[in-house]
């Protein structure tokens, strides 16, 4: 096969690998966009979180955190510990498909959680890195032009709808009930409850950072008694 | 309202700290990427993590006034439940945010 037709297939591949879930990226970037501006940032700051960051969820986080003017530290161990997740990606994400490193970098830079579970659900076989890149790239585009969308139809027309604000909450639950299913156990999403309530009642105005300490330092805690019962309780 | 340099520190470290998480297990040594304390953490870092951010977003829930107090977590008890039930995230925010159009519709402020 020349090297046209092998373009054309895995851009077409890589559309429809992406499709339905760039899709669902454009409109979530839509609310982005919407409480970027309902926060009473310029619409302009929706495309440069979506386009420099490019970390869904997490982005949601900063826009909250910078709007009650955060300090840098704890916006930086807030990013590690929300991002913490994607330092486990690059274990098992195919990156050795990729050439060139342009390409390397930016499937680095763009490995959001689509991007990982697109890459490691297919068969390695059908998975050229220009698919991979390509699939990326379309993900990125619509994530950024759903923000823009939004953070213009939100200063444009001054839309202020009271019950998007949930969208944020909402879209955290999802991401733990997801995770708490993923993880098969009760114990620890109890304990982190516990540690954020504590941090809560102690420590109001650091809450998140006290939270997410304790909880590491429970985890830690655990880790040492637990560690020779792991392999078993993973076999249930 | 913060300021423009404030707001771009914010995006780059941000966008730091995402790329180093990103880029990390490329650049650490086998050794460290297969230890046993890495797997563990994989393993139970992330849901308590996103489980202190949905307390930390609703931190400053009126537990003094049970009605307001319902207006947010039931909004949060069906978000969850619809995921359960359809493991379709835009499906259940989508419940969850109509819920929450309701309750402030019926129980406003």
């Amino acid at each position: 096969m020349d090297d046209q037709a092998t373009l054309t297939a895995d851009l077409r591949d890589a559309a429809r690998d992406v499709g339905p879930v760039a899709a669902g990226m454009f409109l979530l970037g839509t609310s982005f966009g919407l409480l970027v501006v309902g926060s009473g940032l310029a619409w302009w700051w929706a495309p440069v979180f979506s386009g420099i960051v490019f970390a869904g969820s997490a982005e949601f986080l900063l826009v909250a955190l910078a709007v009650v003017g955060t300090p840098l530290a704890t916006v930086a161990v807030t990013t590690l510990l929300v991002n913490g997740r994607h330092a486990f990606y690059g274990l098992s994400f195919p990156l050795h498909r990729v050439r060139g490193r342009a390409a390397r970098g930016y499937a680095v830079f763009a490995l959001i959680d689509e991007a990982y579970a697109l890459a490691t659900s297919r068969p390695t076989a059908d998975l050229t890195g220009r698919r991979i890149v390509t699939g990326q790239v379309i993900m990125h585009v619509s994530w950024v032009a759903g923000g823009l969308t939004g953070a213009l139809a939100g200063a444009r027309f001054s839309l202020q709808v009271p019950a998007l604000e949930f969208v944020f909450t909402a879209l955290f639950v999802v991401l733990a009930t997801e995770a708490v299913r993923a993880g098969r156990e009760a114990t620890g999403p109890l304990l982190a409850v516990v540690c954020a309530l504590v941090a809560r009642l102690v420590a109001p105005g650091e809450m998140l950072l006290v939270a997410m300490g304790l909880f590491l330092g429970v985890l830690l805690v655990r880790y040492r008694f637990a560690i020779p019962k792991e392999p078993d309780r993973a076999r249930h | 309202m913060p300021g423009t340099s404030y707001l771009a520190a914010v995006v780059a470290v941000g966008a730091a700290v995402t790329f180093a998480l990103r880029a990390a297990p490329f650049a650490v040594m086998r050794t460290l990427r297969s230890s046993p304390l890495m797997a563990y953490l994989g393993r139970h870092l992330p849901a308590g993590v996103m489980l202190v951010l949905v307390v930390y977003l609703l931190r400053d829930l009126p537990v003094d006034r049970p009605l307001l107090a319902a207006r947010e977590l039931v909004p949060v008890a069906v978000t969850a439940a619809v995921h359960l039930w359809r493991r379709n995230a835009l499906l259940s925010m989508a419940a969850g945010t109509a819920v929450y159009a309701v309750a402030l519709a019926v129980a406003p402020g």
